[in-house]
């Protein structure tokens, strides 16, 4: 019985910490597919860069983890705003297949980028004291770090809940992703708003990489491709444009997969694509999204 | 009273909550010239749909000279002799003409599977795609894409590919709708001398084609049918006059 | 297709009336072979005796054509679009691997055709459960699929050899000749053989009533309903012919290198494959060849320039493919249709 405790104890720590790191990072890839339909694919690469400005101001310039963090989004997020205005707004409404294959060719860039600057080894940081050693349950000791994660991922979940209720922002983010153009015939300018959001999402996937450091084992050039396919599978099960919906698939998804891959060391790992496979094919809209 | 070669039966049609077809029981006759007409979002492009598979009821059947067609694919219906044509042009835009109806005619003759020999190369699939060009007078056209003609003529190509279909039924949703009155003439014309022996149901917005054209008249509002009969009955209908004439004869 | 119709078009205006035989020889004149299609087949051969250094790179290429043109034949004419095509190289790898180390097989074409069965089956079977639905959600299901592939390979380790691979040494083709790991001879001709075959194979499908129909429903899938076809049946045949080839490539690309490692079923090969595709030129035949000999030629003088195998290569290819997706109509074959469309009109005015 202890032992089945235990398991599911680390099943579920390590399991939602993956998941919150899951959801900061594709809530963002959530939004741009669902408010403006655009495939983006180099969202994995705006997680890398904040993965790599974090180790570059926490690791090199000794600036402290969270204020880093912070660091990262404001880059990441005036970065894309650049992109945005300068490439991915002549796509809008081009075919998916231009989409992808624009984003692609950002993928390679970015890659070919971070390799030049920070190199192709994976690199990692320390992280500050208070975030090391253990938290005692009473009856299992858990990482203080992924702790750390689950507190922040609801706080961030709860922060994007609100605001997409309670403010003007939100109201017209949640009206364009239902009819864009009734929302532009309401005259919200949904060109700025998905400027806005775009910078916002793309932000959050730099904390994600910031974030991710530790869990992910570094951050390295590949990550972009490899992690890519991971948050893509999460906005398409969660519904796209759906934040709840990503919420809660980010959780099933996540803590499947640790789950697989700690349960079946060996067979682990295709657990998350086979359920994905299952749910587009029951519900193409997603598990949350609207038929 | 003749045959009915469509028929339908307490046809529903539900999207959630909405119900855009209640109810329907309608009935087309051999060589018919039966017309739908209703006020806009009375269900009428849902009902074709529902005829031609697009969509399938929740509940209700559809019977095709007396067999039940409700469950049957789209390709199988037209195979079977539902032909139409679409509210908005629907052609292939960036092909000739000859290889819209190319592309009918070589589905139509089961030819459309054939993967080792050119296309182009059995006589009778261009021979009749050539056929039904000549029939509506388009064979001059035949090697324009669909863009570079005039839109008049782009709806007599959808009504050519329905028509090389060899259909039992032919249904025109809004034949005529955008087309400039100078050439709507054309259009008017090929329908009134549609074969004889093809059933046809034409949904119309413009009520003097409709009553050139009808000898039969169903009347459909909020997805049901509110009268049917032949159009001096229609016309003479008071509650028909109310909800539909009095506010849609303005075009 | 543009350019096809835009020639029949012109020759139907000169025709002015058009009668049914020149209605039948217009549908049939592009079948015909023109001269300039033998040009890829010269350098081919030209590159083996000029160029004797470069023979690897060069199979490579055959092999990356022969992998984007069973792309072309969903993406380009069908209209289907997959983010995981390497699903199907992957298992011909593998089925041409495994035939040689676990089941005792050496013989290559035996192994071709094997792994030819084998994934146009996978193509079948996935094709008629994953074709239903489209656009986004296809793209992701494609995707997961394929990915699903590479972590079974990686978990049945004692079989795929997991992250490291097998190497295997396969017979000689036919019983006749041996693959020539120095030289490169032999490896050379036998991609260079499969790939004209499979060309051959895909070029007379597009031209035929069936590859018609596939131009038909990527253009207008509603109209091709109306018409009777039975749309997801020509996807399905078109997807498992696709898969076939897939697997084919993916088959020769083992066999002539005598390994394979989990490379072959990765989403970055998948994502690799459709961007030769693109950048080449889709619906059109040679965009597979322009755009795979592109790709690698670019990705590896990248690397020999520079003296350095860090992954600077993608700068170039990224930056490329950027600017061909927001300035060319068509990759490549694109611009050259411009070209020559410019060309023509100068000399007209």
């Amino acid at each position: 019985m202890d032992a089945f405790v235990n398991a599911l104890t680390t099943i579920l720590v390590f399991g939602l910490a993956y998941a919150m790191l899951l959801f900061i990072i594709s809530v963002g890839l959530s939004i741009t597919m669902g408010l403006m339909g655009f495939v983006n694919l180099a969202h994995g690469s705006f997680a890398m860069v904040g993965g790599y400005v974090t180790v570059t101001t926490a690791g090199d310039w000794g600036v402290p983890f969270i204020p880093s963090l912070l660091i990262a989004f404001v880059v990441v997020g005036l970065l894309s705003v650049l992109f945005e205005r300068l490439l991915y707004a002549r796509l809008y409404k081009a075919p998916e297949l231009d989409q992808v294959l624009m984003t692609i060719g950002l993928v390679f860039v970015s890659i070919a980028a971070v390799t030049f600057v920070w190199g192709a080894d994976p690199l990692n940081i320390q992280i500050p004291d208070f975030l090391r050693g253990n938290v005692d349950l009473g009856f299992k000791l858990i990482p203080t770090y992924r702790a750390f994660m689950i507190v922040i991922g609801a706080l961030i979940a709860i922060l994007l809940f609100y605001g997409l209720e309670r403010t003007r922002v939100g109201a017209q983010v949640r009206a364009a992703v239902d009819n864009r153009r009734m929302a532009e015939s309401m005259g919200i300018n949904t060109g700025r708003l998905f400027t806005l959001v775009f910078a916002l999402g793309s932000g959050m996937a730099a904390i994600g990489g910031g974030l991710g450091i530790q869990i992910l084992g570094g951050v390295k050039p590949t990550f972009a491709f490899e992690y890519l396919v991971v948050f893509l599978i999460v906005v398409a099960v969660g519904g796209l444009g759906n934040i709840r919906g990503t919420f809660f698939a980010a959780l099933i998804l996540g803590v499947l997969d640790f789950a697989g891959k700690y349960l079946l060391p060996e067979g682990g790992a295709f657990f998350i694509y086979a359920v994905t496979l299952i749910v587009l094919l029951w519900r193409p809209q997603g598990l949350f999204g609207k038929a | 009273m003749s045959e009915a070669v469509l028929e339908t039966r307490d046809l529903n049609k539900n999207f959630g909550a909405l119900q855009v077809s209640r109810n329907i029981n309608f009935r087309l006759d051999a060589g018919a010239r039966h017309a739908l007409i209703g006020p806009n979002g009375a269900g009428k492009t849902t009902f074709v749909n529902l005829l031609t598979g697009v969509l399938s009821p929740t509940d209700g059947a559809v019977l095709l000279n007396g067999r039940d067609i409700t469950h049957m694919r789209q390709d199988r219906r037209v195979k079977a002799g539902i032909a139409r044509t679409f509210q908005i042009n629907t052609l292939f835009a960036g092909l000739t003409v000859l290889e819209n109806l190319y592309l009918a005619v070589s589905e139509h003759l089961g030819r459309a599977g054939a993967m080792f020999r050119p296309a182009g190369a059995r006589r009778e699939v261009v021979d009749e795609a050539m056929a039904a060009l000549d029939g509506l007078r388009l064979a001059d056209d035949a090697g324009k894409t669909i863009r570079e003609l005039p839109y008049g003529r782009q709806r007599l190509v959808e009504i050519a590919i329905a028509l090389a279909l060899k259909p039992k039924v032919l249904l025109l949703d809004e034949p005529a709708a955008g087309v400039p009155s100078a050439e709507s003439h054309l259009i008017l014309d090929v329908i009134e001398a549609l074969p004889e022996d093809i059933a046809v149901l034409i949904i119309e917005h413009d009520m003097d084609v409709v009553f050139r054209f009808a000898r039969e008249i169903t009347v459909l509002v909020q997805g049901g049918i509110l009268a049917s009969g032949p159009p001096d009955e229609i016309a003479a209908n008071a509650e028909v006059r109310s909800v539909y004439l009095g506010e849609g004869t303005h075009d | 297709m543009s350019a096809d119709t835009s020639t029949t078009a012109a020759a139907a205006a000169t025709a002015g009336r058009l009668d049914r035989a020149s209605a039948r020889r217009i549908l049939l004149h592009d079948h015909r072979i023109r001269l300039i299609e033998l040009l890829p087949w010269v350098i081919a051969l030209g590159v083996f005796f000029l160029f004797p250094g470069y023979r690897l790179l060069a199979t490579q290429i055959l092999i990356m054509i022969l992998f984007a043109l069973s792309l072309d034949l969903i993406v380009g004419y069908a209209g289907i679009v997959s983010l995981g095509h390497a699903a199907f190289f992957g298992t011909g790898s593998y089925v041409a691997a495994l035939l040689v180390s676990s089941y005792g097989v050496p013989e290559p074409v035996t192994g071709v055709v094997a792994a030819v069965i084998v994934s146009a089956a996978l193509g079948f079977v996935t094709g008629w459960i994953l074709l239903r639905t489209h656009g986004l959600t296809l793209l992701m299901l494609t995707m997961a699929f394929a990915i699903m592939l590479h972590e079974l390979a990686n978990e049945f380790a004692e079989l795929t050899g997991g992250f490291d691979g097998i190497n295997f040494a396969p017979g000689p083709i036919l019983g006749i000749f041996d693959f020539d790991p120095l030289w490169y001879s032999s490896n050379y001709f036998y991609a260079l053989v499969f790939l004209f075959l499979g060309f051959l194979f895909v070029r007379a499908i597009i031209y035929s009533p069936f590859g018609r129909a596939l131009v038909g429903i990527r253009e207008n899938t509603r109209r091709m309903h109306a018409v009777g076809s039975p749309v997801l049946w020509r996807m399905v045949t078109a997807y498992t012919i696709s898969a076939g080839l897939a697997g084919l490539a993916g088959a020769i690309y083992v066999q002539v290198q005598g390994n394979v490692t989990l490379g072959v079923l990765s989403f970055e090969l998948s994502g690799e494959i459709l961007v030769m595709l693109i950048l080449g030129g889709t619906g059109r035949l040679y965009g597979a060849f322009i755009g795979a000999a592109v790709y690698k030629l670019l990705e590896s003088f990248t690397e020999q320039i520079l003296g350095t195998d860090q992954p600077y290569w993608m700068l170039v290819i990224g930056v490329v493919l950027i600017v061909t997706v927001l300035f060319t109509r068509n990759g490549f074959i694109g611009m050259y249709d411009d070209a020559i469309a410019w060309i023509r009109r100068r000399r007209r005015s």
